[in-house]
């Protein structure tokens, strides 16, 4: 948990968007105007490291999610890069010309489709829902066989017998027999949540974008299921994408984390400097606003100094999107976007306050 | 101002009686607030509704008193409720109640209705009402010709509290009244609840799961588990000195901003309510089970003035 990691860079997004189309009226469809989007992901920038938890938080409508879903593949980005550094044994199966001088795959690219599955393979995704993500009428021992079978691994049922067992140790649903035939109605949230993880870690993945994976679960039971991906995390190689709205957990989780306002990243940085050392003026108010159990909190007002409430996706603000927000705001916040300017060794801040202008 | 004593409710259903809240004793005095919390299942949604005689069925209130300003509620009528009680001395902000605004009607329309009808206001002198009360929450009266629609979760929430408020009732009960916002949002919701606390001098009862929301506002703190309340004492005594083991288990368990502590969990699952675990209901996932806990129903002890405690370990003391 924390501090640095060291580990190497398995993935770079580079400006990645995602936009949706609006159904367009008839008026605007007669009038030949220009068609709308929501753009959910504006241009967002990082690396992901091995061995580290990746931490994107911000409010509901920020993108977290959508550039979770990219990361995963279940989206195709508008535009912008993804470049993923596979495994060498992966790496040995990928025609050259499809990989770059650093050993990275573009994978927004036109890959073959023997090659996409592999690297598909690496990269798997755990949903924040237990209990819409689980087929209802399939056993525990069918959902965890199912990914199994698309990627062709195990040659006999017996051998995916033996796989699924080991999965189900791993994520202490013990006996796994027992398991195994069990329906997901037959299983608490928590348990839920772990078949979701077993499912996901059962193909051996190097990168795992977990998408609010607790915040369904009761309180008393959260830890159990982060302290569970921790570690799942020690015996095993690989990076977390942690998709988050709660700060408190990122702490407690993320090795590094990147702060999301209306589809871009305006603050990243390793954990503490973040948390310690809030910079932008939209992560301060993010950390002002997270409640603490301490009972002398009720005879103070929280004092969060931005106004009013995110806008639509679909109208996003001229300049800095977070200008009408912002109690700093100069007259550069409303006509130029900010640059991402380094405050400190690893600590990056979008915001006009620390840019030169 | 409330008191509640050996407060029963349970769901006959088919497959058994749920003892979704049993034998449940609180007081609440005047301009309290009073947080409930639990995890889901606990009970604690069941315990508002009661108090407003609102128990669906299968369920109902099946003994115990809750007695407001002397008079006990428990034993109402449908039509006395709907008279004496609701909205008037008890009103509720209900989980997700923001969604349920009629999407039809504008917010005057909605708001003005309970003052046509109980108070046999004009239509004028409802608005003037209804704008007085939107200003205290935070919304000028650009608001009266809107539509649920056109409002943003924040926005609805201040509607749906200033509802609730409408008949300047003596008690509010709010369950989970923050769960769908955003952290920026929620505190602002929670800022406007202090406010109202403190100008209205009004009692209030704060249903979450979230034991930093309650540490936000409440004076006193219940604790509930699987239907009965394992620990009461003011905030100061169940934060700062947890007595129960569940009590302890769920502040341990909360991830803090400030402070990298080791959080940990309490093993296992709340139990089901048709086949509660006999004696202590929390002793399967107890660190500290005996055997007494697995036969005997631990009483409720008083450790120091004001706070309460169920657990064989402090009553064995």
């Amino acid at each position: 948990m924390g501090g640095e990691s060291n580990g190497q860079v398995i993935f770079k997004a580079i400006d990645l968007k995602k936009y949706f189309p609006l159904r367009r009226s008839l008026k605007e469809i007669l009038t030949f105007s220009p068609g709308r989007f929501v753009r959910a992901v504006d241009g967002v920038t990082f690396d992901i490291r091995l061995g580290e938890v990746f931490c994107l938080v911000g409010e509901s409508g920020c993108g977290k999610t959508t550039t979770g879903r990219m990361i995963a593949r279940l989206l195709e980005p508008t535009s912008g890069k993804m470049l993923y550094k596979p495994t060498q044994e992966t790496l040995s199966k990928v025609p050259p010309k499809y990989v770059d001088k650093d050993g990275y795959v573009d994978l927004s690219q036109k890959l073959p489709k023997r090659i996409d599955k592999l690297l598909r393979q690496e990269i798997q995704i755990v949903f924040q829902d237990p209990f819409g993500s689980l087929n209802p009428r399939m056993t525990v021992y069918n959902i965890l066989k199912e990914p199994l079978i698309v990627h062709n691994i195990g040659s006999s049922e017996e051998e995916r017998r033996e796989i699924i067992y080991r999965a189900l140790s791993e994520v202490k649903l013990t006996p796994p027999e027992q398991f195994m035939e069990r329906y997901p109605h037959m299983l608490s949230g928590g348990q839920r949540q772990r078949v979701s993880i077993a499912r996901a870690m059962i193909l051996r993945p190097t990168l795992v974008v977990t998408d609010e994976p607790v915040s369904m679960l009761d309180v008393s039971i959260r830890a159990e299921i982060l302290q569970l991906m921790l570690d799942m995390q020690a015996s095993r190689n690989l990076a977390y994408v942690f998709i988050t709205h709660d700060l408190a957990v990122a702490n407690y989780l993320c090795t590094r984390i990147a702060v999301m306002y209306l589809g871009r990243i305006v603050e990243l940085g390793p954990t503490d400097l973040v948390i310690n050392n809030p910079q932008h003026p939209y992560t301060k108010a993010l950390i002002a606003a997270v409640p603490e159990p301490d009972p002398s909190n009720r005879f103070k007002i929280r004092e969060v100094p931005i106004k009013g409430e995110v806008p639509s996706a679909a109208n996003i603000p001229p300049g800095c999107r977070f200008h009408p927000r912002c109690p700093y705001v100069m007259d550069v916040c409303k006509r130029d976007e900010p640059p991402m300017v380094e405050v400190e060794p690893g600590h990056f801040v979008a915001c006009w306050l620390h840019a030169k202008h | 101002m409330l008191e509640v004593k050996g407060l029963r409710t349970y769901y006959f259903t088919l497959k058994g009686v749920v003892k979704a809240v049993d034998n449940v004793t609180f007081s609440l005095g005047k301009g309290e607030v009073l947080g409930v919390a639990g995890e889901s299942g606990s009970g604690k949604s069941t315990l508002a509704w009661s108090l407003m005689g609102y128990v669906p069925p299968p369920g109902r209130i099946a003994g115990g008193q809750i007695l407001l300003d002397g008079e006990d509620v428990a034993k109402m009528s449908e039509d006395e409720l709907r008279r004496k009680v609701r909205w008037k001395k008890v009103s509720m902000i209900f989980q997700g109640a923001m969604n349920a605004l009629t999407p039809v009607f504008t917010i005057e329309d909605q708001m003005a209705e309970p003052f046509i009808i109980h108070m046999n206001m004009t239509k004028r002198e409802a608005r003037e009402r209804i704008v007085e009360l939107l200003k205290e929450v935070g919304l000028d009266e650009s608001f009266l010709r809107r539509y649920p629609h056109e409002l943003s979760g924040g926005q609805k929430q201040r509607i749906v509290i200033a509802m609730a408020l409408l008949l300047n009732p003596e008690l509010v009960i709010a369950d989970e009244p923050t769960t769908a916002l955003d952290v920026v949002v929620q505190a602002q919701i929670m800022n406007l609840f202090k406010k109202i606390k403190k100008e209205y001098n009004i009692s209030m009862i704060f249903i979450t799961h979230d034991l930093s929301i309650i540490a936000e506002i409440a004076d006193k703190v219940a604790v509930m588990y699987a239907g009965k309340v394992v620990e009461l004492g003011t905030s100061e005594q169940i934060f700062l000195n947890p007595q129960h083991p569940y009590t302890q288990g769920l502040l341990k368990s909360i991830p803090k901003l400030r402070s990298k502590e080791k959080i940990s969990w309490i093993p296992g699952t709340p139990p089901n309510l048709v086949t509660p675990p006999p004696g202590c209901r929390f002793h399967p996932r107890c660190p500290y089970v005996m055997d007494v806990c697995k036969r005997d129903e631990p009483p409720m002890v008083e450790v120091e003035p004001g706070h309460f405690v169920a657990c064989h370990l402090i009553s064995r003391r």
